[in-house]
């Protein structure tokens, strides 16, 4: 209990010197570099690294802490976007609070959803997840005030309270780099919270983390709930960007996959594995595509790189830095 | 009501191939606890196979059935040695990873060669009529293959020596290994069997719908809701699952458009998995 005021200061010391913050800010600051050269194709790429690293590390919760495959994380971000989009479109919200909006809505109803398909265990729930996203797109599609198939336009006039377009495009772009933030800052916190320590535990042995007197329903419900809230964000952002919002773009299952990958090859379970892993993932990514025999066998490519991963490296790259440099495990979680 | 009964009909003899594709999951689920994703590429694979077979080495459609069960099994059996054999026994995150991985392989190499365009086999065979309406001679054909298909896989698994010791390896895996099952020889044989039965499956699909490169994930997702019905681990179930679900399909067609439908049958999937855990046909395991 830490109650009294000198005993805040000493926290805020002590988290201070917490190796994981420092590495966060260099993160970011890596992030604000094409702000101050005004590199507007660097700031493209950097923003789609964004993504990935938010869509990564949220799926890191399921997958890392607690050891559930989520195949359809994709809805979070999708669902997002199209909440976000439509509260601006035909309600005028500005964006803002639509985003905010956009990830409470779809958090709640990760939350109410959790609660029923997470009562399926292990393989069950991966298949579910999968079927999610099936039914989720089918209903989108179907969804005359959404648009149907044919998706939602932005006006370009929504960028005007930003400041117009170009400067709106930086202004998400920061928005973007903030979500980000906020992603990594979740999987550190949860991580070092007796909750995170229970998810870490539905891991290792749901059935002994049960007896121990874990409510095993509950908690990976709210972590389902928790890992949906930023990626749907984003995804609100993502879309107002480009201004166009359609169920095959939002619900596009490449992405999600790609999230899994990055989460495997970064190091399921780690904080910076996700980041890490997107870093390396966008760079074979950008390799891959200016070579012209590559450009088509991009899934090919991310298919087999996981398969590898599985099969002869399942800690990732954190696991193989851990292993060789021991030192670090205290540094880089 | 006639059109009804018409659309009911026609539901069961497609669900009856369901239960078909659903088989080969089941058999693999019930023998190692491997959900197989790579399923629907398979049942793909089946499709172009028979793509392959009628228009370019001009081979009859239905004479291309044995050919595809012997080169499924075949490539089950690499397919069981490169991606599964190591997952056995590992956590379920596992397996799915690497069966999720080789589905992007073959998917992403389907869509390098083919794209994404709309296939069509074209089969002429005569129709049933009744009343105004005509059921398709490759729907009946198809149902009646799975039923043979599926009353040699019984026969197979209740009658011969290797079928009893992929049951025994089913119920108890230590067990058989301690009265000289050879397991591992048994799970390859297991797994090379469920893809062999998932490419034969794609192959009767195809001769009665269009496909894509991209169709596997809808029917695979189908096979898994009719396993969900039928019980993991259940062949008969299976069936009686795929069948089911074909009732269903029969039933909702008439009433809602076609991208519905598999919403349904997911909410089913969800719904029978928590209501029904051991499958609503689970008469006995086995």
């Amino acid at each position: 209990m830490s109650a009294s005021g000198t005993d805040r200061a000493a926290d805020a010391r002590t988290i201070l010197r917490r190796p994981f913050f420092w590495l966060i800010g260099v993160v970011i600051a890596a992030f604000l570099w094409p702000a101050l050269n005004g590199d507007v194709e660097l700031r493209e790429s950097l923003l789609l690294a964004a993504v990935y690293i938010t869509l990564a590390s949220n799926l890191n919760i399921m997958l890392g802490y607690c050891g559930y495959i989520n195949f359809g994380s994709i809805v979070f971000f999708g669902l997002g976007g199209y909440i976000c989009v439509y509260l601006m479109s035909a309600h005028g919200w500005p964006l803002p609070a639509a985003a905010l909006a956009s990830g409470i809505a779809v958090s709640c109803l990760a939350l109410v959803f959790g609660l029923g398909i997470l009562r399926l265990r292990g393989a069950f729930f991966a298949l579910s997840t999968i079927g999610v996203n099936e039914a989720v797109q089918a209903f989108v599609s179907n969804f005359e005030p959404w648009g149907g198939s044919a998706g939602i336009y932005l006006s370009t006039e929504l960028f005007q309270p930003l400041g117009g377009p170009a400067r709106a495009l930086w202004i998400i772009y920061f928005l973007l780099v903030a979500v980000m933030g906020l992603s990594l800052y979740l999987s550190y916190a949860i991580k070092s919270s007796k909750f995170g320590l229970g998810l870490l535990a539905i891991g290792q042995n749901e059935d002994a983390a049960a007896v121990l007197g874990v409510p095993t329903p509950l908690f990976k419900a709210i972590a389902y709930s928790a890992s949906a809230f930023l990626p749907a964000v984003a995804g609100g952002l993502y879309f107002f960007k480009s201004a166009f919002i359609q169920p095959s773009d939002a619900f596009d299952l490449t992405l999600s996959t790609e999230a899994i990958v990055i989460v495997m090859l970064g190091g399921q379970g780690t904080i910076a594995g996700p980041a890490l892993g997107a870093y390396l993932y966008e760079e074979l990514r950008g390799w891959l595509l200016t070579s012209e025999t590559f450009a088509n066998f991009q899934l090919v490519l991310a298919g087999a790189l996981l398969l590898i991963i599985v099969l002869f490296a399942p800690g990732g790259l954190m696991r193989w830095i851990h292993a060789r440099w021991p030192r670090l495990r205290n540094v880089l979680e | 009501m006639a059109g009804i009964l018409a659309s009911i009909v026609d539901g069961l003899l497609v669900g009856a191939v369901y239960g078909l594709a659903a088989m080969g999951i089941t058999l693999i689920w019930g023998v190692m606890n491997v959900v197989n994703l790579t399923h629907g590429a398979l049942i793909v694979a089946g499709m172009f196979a028979l793509y392959i077979a009628t228009s370019a080495l001009g081979v009859p459609p239905y004479l291309a059935l044995p050919p595809i069960f012997v080169a499924g099994f075949l490539f089950g059996l690499l397919l069981y040695w490169i991606a599964v054999h190591r997952m056995i026994g590992r956590p379920p995150l596992m397996s799915l990873l690497s069966t999720f991985s080789v589905n992007l392989v073959l998917i992403g190499l389907g869509t390098a060669v083919w794209g994404t365009r709309l296939f069509n086999v074209a089969v002429t065979l005569p129709g049933v009529s009744w009343n105004r309406y005509t059921f398709p001679g490759t729907h009946i054909l198809a149902a009646g293959l799975t039923a043979l298909l599926a009353g040699l896989l019984y026969l197979f698994l209740y009658r011969t020596r290797i079928g009893k010791a992929i049951r025994a390896v089913a119920d108890n895996r230590e067990a058989a290994e301690l009265v000289g099952i050879p397991t591992t020889r048994v799970l390859s044989l297991a797994f090379a069997l469920g893809s062999a039965l998932a490419g034969v499956s794609g192959m009767l699909i195809g001769t009665m719908f269009p496909f894509t490169v991209l169709s596997g994930d809808a029917y695979q997702l189908k096979s898994f809701v009719v396993t969900a019905l039928g019980g993991l681990g259940n062949p008969t179930g299976a069936l009686l699952g795929g069948i089911a679900l074909g009732l269903i399909e029969g039933l909702a067609t008439p009433f809602m458009p076609v991208s519905w439908t598999l919403v349904i049958e997911f909410g089913l999937f969800v719904a029978a998995l928590i209501l029904f855990p051991r499958g609503i046909f689970a008469l006995r395991r086995w």
